[in-house]
C-alpha cells in the first residue's frame, strides 16, 4: 500500500473475524484529504465492519491504521472522536425532544457565570448549520424537523465534537427523499472543499456517481478494489459488487423474461382499495399465478404493511380482498395459510425463526399448524420433509436436529423459506429475504423465486435493494409514504423508479 | 435419550437435560444413606409396602401432579400462582357434592344415620371427581383467558385467583370443614394396591400428559410459543389457544392434586389445602430444567423428578430433626443451588471441566 502525501487515513491489511464469520479479509483502505470516498458492496460485504474498525467500535484482529502518517490504535468511539474521526450513523441517534442547538452543542454548551449562555449557544449552532447551508430555527425541538435536517444536525454535531478531519457517514441517505439527499450532498461538497475527508456507505449507485471521487468495493469481506469513480463504468461497478459476470446476471434476466410468458391472466389475488387506517393508504393490487411482483420503496414506505395486510396479520379497515374470485373474510395467519398464502417476514430473528427449536421442527412448524393440534406429523415423516428441504435449498447444517439459532443468517432464512415451501403455497410473500445474506445465497434465492414462479407460484418480492427487485420481478410496485404510488411493467427504467421512490418531481 | 456408545463422555452426561434433577435426587438420597439410619428399609405389611421411600413417593403426589401442569404453563413463558387455590376449590367442590347438608339441603331420612356411614355420598363418587375436575378446568380457562386474550402478565393474572380462590373455596363449603366418611373417595389418597393408590393416579397423569404433548403437536406448539410467540403467530399457530390450553391443563392437574390432598386428610379445609404449594410446583419445574420466565423446551419427567427432590429433602430434614418451621430455609438453599447449576456461567465452567476430563479420557 503506497501512502501518498494527501492520504489522511491508511488502513492496511485489516482482518476481523466474528464467531462463524470472517468479516474482513486483509482489507486495505485509504482516505485522502478533501475527497468523498464511497464504500459499496452488497449486504454482508464488510462495509459496516470496516467502518466500525475505523471508528473504534471494533478492534481489528490484524492490520494497522495510520492517521496523518502516525500509526494509531483506536480504542473506542470516543478515542476516535478525539483523533478527529467523527461518525454519523444510519439512524439518527440524537434526542428529538431537545432543541436543535442543544443537540448540536450538548456537552460543550458555552457557559456564563455558571449558567448556560443560551443566546451564545443558539448563535453558535445557527452558525455551524449555516456552514452546511442549512438555515432553520435552532430553538425548535429537533424532532419537529425532517429526517434530512436531523441528519444535518447530526453531522453538525459530529463536526463540533472534534475538530473533525475525517467524517464517516453510514448510509446517510437511506431514509432521505431525493431533495433531502441533494441538500446533504451540498453539505458534503462544502466540507470536502474545506479539506475534510469524507467516506460514506451507500446502496444507491446513482449517488456514488453523483457525489464521490473514489469508490472502494468490498465483497464477502474482501477488498475488490478502489477506483476513480469517473472512469468506472456503471455496469463494471455492478459486476464488481456482485462478483459474478454479467452473463450470469443475464441468465437470471433471461430466466425472468422466459418465465414471464407463463404468467396466468386470471387474478389469483385481487386487492380493491384495501387499506388499514394509520398503517397504509388504500391500494389496488392484482397478483397472478406465475408472476413475481416486486415492491420497491424506502424503509417505512409501507412495503411491510402491505405484505401484512395481504397475509392477514391485520384486518383491513377499507376495501375488499378477493382470492380465486372469492372474497376473503377471515384475516389471520392460519386462515391465510389455509388459502395458500405464505409470508417470510422481514424481521427474521423476531418473527421468523424459533431459535431453540431444531431445524426439523422449524421446517415443519407452519405445515403442522395447518394440520392442527391432533393430526400430528410422525417423527419419520418430519425427518423426511426436513431432509428434503435441506437438500433442495442447500441448507448448511450438521443435521436436522441442530437448533436453528446456531445456523448463519443465510441458512436461517433458507429454513424459513423451507417452512413455507412445505405448506405448498400458491402465493409466497418474501419480505427482505436476502437481507444480511452473502452474495451466493442471495443469487440462489433470486433464482429460486423465479423457478417457483415458473412452476406457477405467485410471488411478492420485497427488498430495499432496487437492483435486486428489478432483477427478479416481472412487475414493480412502488410505495412511498405508506401509499402505493405507481406500478411499472415490462422493461423498467431504473431512474424512473428511483424518482418514484424518492418522490422527486422529475 | 442417549444412544449406546463405546465410551460415554462426561460432556454428554452433563449436557443431558435430566442431569441436574437426577444429580440433586442422588445427592439427597446419598445424604440419607449416610445420616438417616434405616432410611432405605422397606417392609411389607398386609400386602402393602412401607418405608421412608414409599412415604416420599406418596407425600409427593400432589406436588408431582401440580408440577406436571405447571411445566406446560412455564414452557409457554408464563407461570400459574393460583394452583394452590384451585386445589382448595376442587377439594371444596368434592366435599360439598359428597355431603351437601351444610348448604341446608334437606336429606331424606335420619341425619345422624348417615354420619359416619362409610358408603354415604350424595352423588356417585365418579360424578364427584368429574365435576370437581371440571370446576378446576373452568378456573384454568379464566386464568388462560386473562393471560392470552386479556394480555395480562401471567403473574398478575393468576395472582387474582390465587387470592380470590381460597375465598371461593370457603364460600362453597360455607366456611365449614366438611368431614368425609366415604371410604371409596378416601381411597384416592389413602388406599394401597401394594403401593399407594395416589401414585398410580399421578403415573397415569404423567403418561397421559406425555402422550398429549408428545404424540400430538401440542408440545411443539407450546415450546414454539414459549420461545417466540411472534414467530409462532406468523407460522399460523393459534398462540392464544395454546396458552389457554396450557392454563386449563395446569388447573386440571391442580384439581387432581386437590382431590388427592382432600381425600388423604378426609376434610375440606379450604384454608390449608394446597397452601404455598404453588411455590413447590414452580421450584419442581425449575429443578426439572424448564426455564422460568423464558419458557421453551420443557421436560415433564424432569419436573416430576424435581417434585421428588423437594419431597425427599423435606422428609430427610424432618428425619434428622430439623423443625418444620426451618424447612423454608432449607428450600431457599435449594433454590440458590438450582439457580447456580442452571446459570450459563456455571454451565460453561462445567463444559470446560467436562472437555478437560474428556481429553484425559481420550489420552488414557
Amino acid at each position: 500500500m503506497t501512502g501518498q502525501a494527501t492520504d489522511i487515513v491508511v488502513m492496511d491489511s485489516i482482518d476481523k473475524s466474528f464467531p462463524g464469520v470472517h468479516a474482513l479479509k486483509k482489507v486495505d483502505f485509504t482516505l485522502a484529504r478533501g475527497e468523498i470516498h464511497a464504500l459499496v458492496g452488497e449486504n454482508g460485504a464488510g462495509k459496516s465492519t470496516l467502518i466500525r474498525v475505523l471508528t473504534g467500535v471494533e478492534r481489528p484482529d490484524a492490520g494497522s491504521i495510520t492517521l496523518d502518517g502516525v500509526p494509531v490504535t483506536i480504542h473506542s468511539p470516543l478515542h476516535a472522536q478525539s483523533l478527529g474521526i467523527s461518525t454519523v450513523y444510519q439512524e439518527v441517534n440524537l434526542c428529538p425532544n431537545l432543541t436543535v442547538a442543544e443537540n448540536i452543542l450538548i456537552g460543550r454548551q458555552p457557559m456564563k457565570r455558571g449558567h448556560v449562555d443560551w443566546k451564545k449557544m443558539n448563535g453558535q449552532a445557527r452558525e455551524i448549520l449555516l456552514g452546511l447551508d442549512v438555515e432553520i430555527d435552532v430553538t425548535q425541538p429537533l424532532g419537529s424537523f425532517s429526517i434530512a435536517i436531523q441528519q444535518m444536525a447530526a453531522i453538525a454535531r459530529a463536526l463540533v465534537i472534534s475538530s473533525a478531519k475525517v467524517l464517516v457517514l453510514d448510509e446517510p441517505t437511506s431514509s432521505l427523499t431525493a431533495h433531502e439527499t441533494e441538500q446533504l450532498f451540498r453539505a458534503m461538497r462544502k466540507l470536502k472543499g474545506e479539506g475534510i475527508a469524507i467516506t460514506f456507505i451507500t446502496h444507491f449507485l446513482d449517488q456514488v456517481y453523483e457525489v464521490s471521487d473514489r469508490v472502494t468495493v468490498l465483497r464477502n469481506g474482501a477488498l475488490v478494489g478502489t477506483y476513480e469513480t469517473a472512469s468506472l463504468p456503471r455496469l463494471t461497478l455492478i459486476t464488481l459488487m456482485l462478483g459474478r459476470s454479467l452473463t450470469e446476471l443475464d441468465e437470471i434476466n433471461r430466466h425472468k423474461i422466459e418465465s414471464s410468458q407463463q404468467i396466468s391472466t386470471d387474478a389469483l389475488l385481487e386487492a380493491d382499495g384495501v387499506g388499514l387506517a394509520g398503517s397504509i393508504a388504500p391500494f389496488d393490487l392484482v397478483l397472478h399465478a406465475g408472476e413475481v411482483v416486486g415492491l420497491a420503496g424506502l424503509l417505512g414506505s409501507g412495503r411491510t404493511e402491505l405484505a401484512h395486510l395481504i397475509f392477514g396479520l391485520d384486518q383491513p379497515t377499507d376495501g375488499s380482498l378477493t382470492m380465486d374470485g372469492k372474497p376473503v373474510r377471515k384475516f389471520s395467519p392460519i386462515a391465510s395459510i389455509e388459502r395458500g398464502v405464505a409470508l417470510c417476514p422481514e424481521d427474521r430473528k423476531g418473527d421468523g425463526i424459533v431459535a431453540d427449536l431444531t431445524v426439523r421442527e422449524n421446517i415443519i412448524l407452519a405445515m403442522q399448524a395447518r394440520r392442527g393440534w391432533f393430526r400430528h406429523l410422525g417423527i419419520r415423516e418430519q425427518h423426511e420433509i426436513a431432509e428434503r428441504y435441506i437438500e433442495l435449498l442447500n441448507i448448511a447444517t450438521p443435521s436436522d436436529e441442530q437448533p436453528v439459532g446456531n445456523l448463519s443468517g443465510g441458512n436461517q432464512q433458507k429454513v424459513i423459506l423451507a417452512r413455507w415451501l412445505a405448506t405448498e403455497p400458491r402465493l409466497l410473500i418474501l419480505d427482505e429475504p436476502t437481507r444480511g445474506i452473502d452474495v451466493g445465497t442471495k443469487a440462489d434465492i433470486q433464482k429460486l423465486v423465479l423457478s417457483l414462479a415458473e412452476e406457477g407460484m405467485s410471488c411478492v418480492f420485497i427488498s430495499s435493494e432496487l437492483e435486486e427487485v428489478l432483477r427478479t420481478s416481472h412487475r414493480v410496485v412502488v410505495l412511498r409514504d405508506r401509499a402505493k404510488v405507481t406500478e411499472f411493467t415490462g422493461e423498467v427504467d431504473e431512474g424512473a423508479i428511483m424518482r418514484a421512490i424518492g418522490g422527486s418531481d422529475a | 435419550m442417549s444412544t449406546p456408545r463405546p465410551s460415554v463422555s462426561v460432556g454428554r452426561i452433563v449436557s443431558n437435560r435430566l442431569f441436574v434433577p437426577l444429580l440433586a435426587l442422588g445427592a439427597i438420597l446419598l445424604f440419607d444413606l449416610i445420616f438417616v439410619p434405616g432410611f432405605f428399609k422397606l417392609e411389607v405389611k398386609d400386602g402393602h409396602l412401607y418405608g421412608s421411600l414409599v412415604d416420599i413417593l406418596r407425600n409427593s403426589t400432589p406436588t408431582v401432579a401440580l408440577a406436571i401442569g405447571m411445566t406446560l404453563v412455564i414452557a409457554t413463558g408464563g407461570v400459574d400462582l393460583s394452583v394452590g387455590a384451585v386445589m382448595a376449590i376442587a377439594a371444596s367442590v368434592a366435599c360439598i357434592l359428597i355431603d351437601p347438608r351444610i348448604v341446608g339441603l334437606n336429606l331424606s331420612g335420619n341425619i345422624s344415620a348417615v354420619v359416619g356411614d362409610p358408603t354415604f355420598s350424595y352423588v356417585p363418587i365418579p360424578v364427584v371427581i368429574v365435576v370437581s375436575l371440571l370446576v378446576a378446568v373452568v378456573c384454568g380457562l379464566w386464568n388462560g383467558a386473562l393471560v392470552s386474550y386479556g394480555r395480562i402478565q401471567p403473574m398478575v393474572a393468576t395472582l387474582i385467583l390465587m387470592i380470590a380462590g381460597r375465598g371461593i373455596a370457603q364460600l362453597i363449603t360455607n366456611s365449614i370443614k366438611i368431614i368425609i366418611f366415604n371410604d371409596a373417595f378416601a381411597f384416592i389418597g389413602n388406599g394401597f394396591l401394594v403401593l399407594p393408590f395416589s401414585l398410580y393416579v399421578v403415573v397415569a397423569l404423567l403418561a397421559g400428559s406425555w402422550l398429549l404433548t408428545r404424540r400430538t403437536a401440542i408440545g411443539l406448539f407450546i415450546e414454539s410459543v414459549g420461545i417466540s410467540f411472534r414467530a409462532s403467530l406468523f407460522s399460523g399457530i393459534h398462540e392464544k389457544k395454546v396458552k389457554l390450553f396450557a392454563y386449563a391443563f395446569c388447573s386440571f392437574c391442580a384439581g387432581v392434586a386437590g382431590l388427592i390432598a382432600v381425600s388423604s386428610i378426609r376434610t375440606s379445609d379450604a384454608n390449608q389445602i394446597g397452601l404455598y404449594t404453588e411455590l413447590d410446583a414452580i421450584l419442581a419445574v425449575v429443578i426439572g430444567g424448564t426455564v422460568l420466565g423464558a419458557g421453551g423446551r420443557f421436560s415433564l419427567l424432569g419436573s416430576v423428578i424435581g417434585a421428588l427432590v423437594i419431597q425427599a429433602t423435606q422428609t430427610s430434614m424432618y428425619a434428622i430433626g430439623v423443625p418444620a418451621s426451618a424447612i423454608t430455609a432449607v428450600k431457599a438453599v435449594m433454590v440458590i443451588v438450582v439457580i447456580l447449576l442452571y446459570s450459563q456461567q456455571v454451565r460453561d465452567l462445567g463444559d470446560r471441566v467436562g472437555r478437560r476430563l474428556g481429553r484425559k479420557e481420550a489420552a488414557a
